[in-house]
């Protein structure tokens, strides 16, 4: 089993999302959430970066996406949305969790 | 002393949810909005998220301010610049945030739009006519 990585963090304030996947292996889960979900904008700079971050799994949290107003239709392919009950089916699944902050 | 007007400039840089800035930004404003000045705010960088249009905050228990940027016409906040190389990095249209008007009383109350998309360079140039600037 692998690790989840989760980021919080707007990938256009932070690099906490380049970090993260400078350092996640493939065949492990990144799940965006609160300002982090503003990666998976179809068309934005952290969208061509999730592009080449081919080997991992990618998930956004809906709530934050919606909250956000960021339709389904802005969103880049090869993303699954998850709701709270999907977030924590994601960490029972994985061995691990690394949160970067 | 004579009353001056001065002209201000609030920038907004931040996403809504994930810091308090953008609500503190907007209270300030309306604060601010009665003290006749002329006031004018900027959305750059993660700021033009905040005026995003089709927040819907239930599911994360937080409130949903960005239907008071629609009020920002009735305080005579009329000057709304958007920049556009932020919206374009971010995979942002104007289509994608909310139209904010405001009512012309020199136009017969002609309804028109508060939004002015500006490049980096222009909003630099606005920036540098301001007498105060206040970053959130």
């Amino acid at each position: 089993m692998a690790m989840l990585h989760t980021v919080n963090k707007s990938p256009s304030e932070r690099n906490t999302l380049d970090s993260c996947l400078n350092h996640a292996k493939d065949g492990s889960s990144v799940l965006l959430f609160e300002d982090g979900i503003y990666a998976v904008v179809r068309g934005s700079a952290a969208a061509g970066r999730l592009k080449e971050a081919s080997g991992i799994s990618l998930y956004a949290l809906g709530p934050d996406l919606k909250a956000r107003g960021i339709g389904d239709d802005q969103l880049v392919e090869g993303v699954t949305v998850v709701d709270y009950d999907g977030f924590v089916d994601l960490v029972t699944r994985h061995e691990n969790v690394q949160s970067w902050l | 002393m004579s009353e001056t007007i001065k002209k201000f400039l609030y920038v907004n840089r931040k996403a809504p949810y994930g810091t308090i800035y953008a609500l503190e930004s907007l209270e300030v404003v309306l604060i601010g909005a009665a003290f006749d000045q002329d006031v004018s705010l900027a959305f750059v960088d993660d700021g033009v998220f905040q005026i995003a249009k089709g927040q819907k905050t239930t599911d994360i228990g937080m409130k949903n301010f960005s239907p008071t940027y629609s009020a920002l016409g009735d305080y005579e906040v009329t000057k709304i610049y958007v920049e556009k190389e932020s919206l374009e990095e971010r995979g942002l249209t104007p289509d994608n945030l909310l139209h904010l008007t405001y009512e012309d009383e020199d136009d017969d109350y002609a309804e028109k739009d508060s939004i002015r998309f500006v490049s980096r360079a222009e909003l630099s140039d606005i920036m540098d006519q301001q007498d105060v600037v206040l970053s959130f």
